[in-house]
């Protein structure tokens, strides 16, 4: 019988293979940069993974459950423009405005949840309409970019722990290990996993269906306006961007990807897509110190992100049955 | 005494199509209760009430004397009713001990207790003798009886105090059915009340202790099992007399040339110096144990599999099998009827046209352009042939019940015109009406100098239709058996490749 830790292995495949690319790309930025392995350096490559990570974190709860969240991007560009109205003033304010925005997030994860779960319309399609409602109030909130934001909160969360650790990675792992792994060991967070395997085996074995495609909208709400707390520290100030929204909505699925979940749902997780995340955001980085124009980017990622499917698809090759490649 | 469950005037419509009239079912705690029925008799439709997936329109439904609603699975699971489906209800992304562990899952601090659940699970797995399958392993990667036999581990895991078997056995070696039999005797005993569904009379007749009846959707009888003949139970079912079950084979041997011939077929270590032929209007039986690579010798000489080494000739001329399309162009002719009809026979939502036309789409059609006249022709033909019952052709065959998806997967192919016909195991979950028209229909394609392969797990069936059976052990073949020496006791031997591991093995 084969050991415990090959079926390990082959079922935590695409986090690894994420996990590999990213130590090597972050490995030849670090020592192609001038200033070599610094603390500033590290926290800025931090604030800008974990700005993806978690907007991708939001994307892949719902694709687990073979869905799909268009509206991350908006709830992100959201929760900055409320942030920058509410994460004001003395720190008692700015604490409660962290908590409102974080519920907001909550609040409109819930919407595409009820909607996807009992309006029972494709996730695609009514996340796609929710997200342009909630940067409809994105707008409302904040018409021109702007705001006052408490210079306490937004340094600390964009700083770093004892000048070693950069905050964000302290959010994201506490995110990974409150968050995350409780909800992967849940009933209902194993029902994601179930639903997306096959929706209809789940509702015969009994699996809360409903509950559990609820909840993964809700969880990626919350993560996306976590997101949008991070840009908020990140840049003092509030903007209804969509042009940023949209893209932060298409990276995410990105990241998912080359974190290893698959868009059929059913495997992957959070861990993988932080890697798929901090790849994505390390290929700028790379053009940086090997002096390219920065507009190269989008074609870089594209191809990062053809290789790394690729890579999932290696199995593929070693199919010796042509059936198995087309379930 | 009140029975553990008792259904009683259930009905149920499906838009204009009566599934069930008036049906009732009693169960009793430590009995075994046969369900017997056509397809189409009601049965599945019965067990879905059963099983919280299907509400009824009328009827009551009393647990231990008590009415209940049944309104979800989950419902039906909190009210100790448990079902093993036909069609398989297991995740194939999640692992053996999550899909166990699925709903009610050992929990430490609000989380699932992952080793417990292992434990749990391999405890459930050895309780139907399936230690063999490791619990962290992925449903998906696993061979169809072991899923089975999952599934079985899965629904004893949740304790139940009925349990619903339908179709369960049907993908299981007859190792596997004997251990699974032995358990639900030993459940019976522990005071379990056991549905058992199943289209195999000798499994019914080995296990259950009272069997009840349907067609059409009523009640037809309840009796105490060994009270009846099978075949009188076969009338009750069909409600018309059978003869014998298989059609008589023709005493002359065929002589004329080989139309398949295949030598030293290898592949990947599972399929090994394969060498046979088969003449026109031959039926020739693959037997032996489940697994031994019948399925995979089907699909090599499909062309579904890369990499196979040795010769493949047909009517003389050797092939390169190099996939499905090919296969059918290249003036092969060779038609598979494949062992999943929903995933690798049917597209279920497409209509019966669709479904019947694309495999031999290019005889009507022309520049790309498809002759609907000549199609409806050809589909009128086949439906005519193998008596297919549908609601004209443009309806999606997965509103079809079993046996007629079973006809269209052969009709499909049959419209190509093959000479040559690999089954993969037409018969399993097929009820006994459609087996016989199944048989008469091997039979005339034989008649009509079709090259006919014939995997069946069903012993009685390769002896009923084949010419000479190949038994297949380990990838390879073992033993012809010829017509005379077609037996149910030689096949087993043969199978079981008893000669050959005592000779092998030291002890």
């Amino acid at each position: 019988m084969r050991r415990d830790w090959s079926y390990w292995l082959s079922s935590n495949r695409g986090p690894l293979i994420a996990a590999a690319l990213f130590v090597a790309m972050f490995t030849l930025f670090v020592s192609k940069h001038p200033a070599g392995f610094s603390l500033n350096i590290v926290n800025t490559a931090a604030n800008k993974g974990a700005l993806l990570a978690f907007v991708a974190i939001a994307q892949t709860i719902p694709v687990l459950t073979s869905g799909l969240d268009l509206s991350v991007g908006m709830v992100f560009v959201m929760a900055n423009c409320l942030a920058s109205t509410l994460v004001v003033g003395r720190p008692v304010e700015a604490a409660l405005g962290v908590l409102v925005v974080l519920v907001s997030g909550l609040l409109c994860g819930a919407l595409n949840g009820l909607i996807v779960v009992f309006g029972r319309l494709q996730p695609i399609i009514a996340t796609l309409a929710t997200g342009a409602i909630y940067y409809g109030v994105a707008l409302w909130l904040r018409p021109a970019p702007g705001g006052a934001v408490n210079e306490g909160f937004a340094d600390f969360i964009t700083g770093s722990l004892g000048n070693a650790v950069p905050f964000s990675i302290v959010l994201l792992a506490g995110a990974v290990l409150l968050i995350w792994i409780p909800y992967r060991r849940s009933v209902l967070g194993r029902a994601a996993f179930a639903i997306g395997s096959s929706e209809q085996a789940a509702y015969m074995s009994g699996v809360p269906v409903a509950r559990a495609k609820f909840l993964a909208y809700v969880l990626a709400g919350l993560f996306a306006a976590i997101a949008g707390l991070l840009l908020t520290g990140l840049t003092y100030s509030g903007e209804a961007n969509a042009l940023l929204g949209g893209s932060y909505t298409l990276s995410s699925i990105a990241a998912v990807v080359v974190g290893g979940t698959s868009l059929f749902g059913g495997s992957g997780g959070a861990i993988g897509t932080i890697f798929g995340a901090f790849v994505l955001r390390t290929i700028g980085d790379l053009l940086f110190v090997f002096d390219l124009d920065p507009l190269w980017q989008p074609l870089f990622l594209g191809m990062v992100l053809l290789i790394s499917v690729s890579l999932g698809s290696f199995r593929l090759l070693r199919v010796k049955r042509r059936v198995d490649l087309y379930r | 005494m009140t029975p553990l469950l008792r259904l009683e005037g259930i009905s149920k419509r499906y838009g204009g199509v009566r599934a069930l009239a008036g049906a009732r079912l009693e169960c009793w705690r430590g009995r075994i209760h046969a369900v017997l029925g056509e397809n189409g008799a009601g049965k599945s439709t019965l067990i879905k009430v059963l099983a919280g997936v299907v509400k009824p329109d009328a009827g009551t439904i009393e647990l231990a004397g008590k009415p209940i609603v049944l309104a979800t699975p989950a419902a039906a699971n909190r009210a100790g009713i448990v079902s093993v489906f036909q069609e398989l209800s297991l995740l194939p992304d999640l692992t053996v001990a999550d899909n166990i562990g699925i709903v009610d899952p050992p929990k430490k601090w609000g989380m699932i207790d992952q080793r417990a659940q292992r434990r749990l699970a391999e405890e459930a797995l050895a309780r139907v003798g399936a230690a063999d399958i490791h619990p962290l392993a992925r449903v998906r990667d696993l061979a169809l009886s072991r899923r089975q036999m999952v599934e079985i581990a899965k629904a004893l895991a949740r304790d139940p105090k009925l349990l619903i078997l339908d179709e369960a056995t049907s993908a299981l070696t007859a190792a596997d059915v004997a251990t699974v039999f032995t358990v639900l005797r030993q459940l019976r005993e522990e005071g379990l009340a056991i549905v058992f569904i199943s289209h195999r009379m000798h499994e019914i007749a080995e296990l259950a202790d009272d069997c009840s009846v349907y067609r059409n959707g009523c009640h037809v009888a309840t009796f105490s099992a060994g009270s009846k003949s099978p075949s009188e139970i076969i009338e009750m079912m069909i409600g018309r007399d059978v003869k014998s079950a298989f059609p008589p084979r023709p005493a002359q041997k065929s002589t004329q040339p080989p139309v398949l011939k295949v030598a030293n077929l290898s592949w990947a270590g599972r399929l090994k110096n394969i060498d046979f032929e088969v003449r026109p209007g031959e039926v020739v039986g693959l037997g032996g144990l489940d697994g031994q690579g019948q399925r995979d010798l089907l699909l090599a000489l499909f062309g579904a599999l890369t990499g196979v080494g040795g010769s493949v000739a047909v009517n003389g001329k050797v092939v390169m099998l190099s996939s499905p399309r090919r296969t059918n162009l290249a003036g092969g002719g060779i038609a598979l009827i494949p062992e999943d009809r929903k995933t690798e026979g049917l597209m279920m939502p497409m209509s019966l046209r669709d479904n019947l036309s694309f495999a031999a789409i290019d005889q009507f059609s022309r520049f790309g352009l498809i002759d609907r006249q000549a199609e409806e022709a050809a589909i009128g033909d086949m439906i005519r042939l193998l008596g297919i019952r549908a609601d004209g052709i443009d309806g999606p065959v997965a509103a079809l019940s079993g046996g007629n998806q079973q006809k269209v997967v052969i009709g499909k192919w049959l419209m190509t015109k093959p000479q040559i016909i690999l089954l993969n195991d037409p018969t399993r979950g097929v009820d006994v009406g459609t087996k016989q028209e199944l048989y008469q229909l091997l039979h005339a394609l034989a008649e009509a100098k079709a090259a006919v392969l014939f995997y069946s797990t069903d012993y009685a069936e390769l002896i009923g239709c084949c010419d000479r059976v190949l038994i297949l052990y380990d990838g390879a073949i073992v033993r012809v058996l010829e017509r005379d020496a077609m037996s149910e006791r030689n096949i087993v031997a043969s199978a079981h490749n008893v000669a050959t591991i005592a000779a092998d093995v030291p002890p």
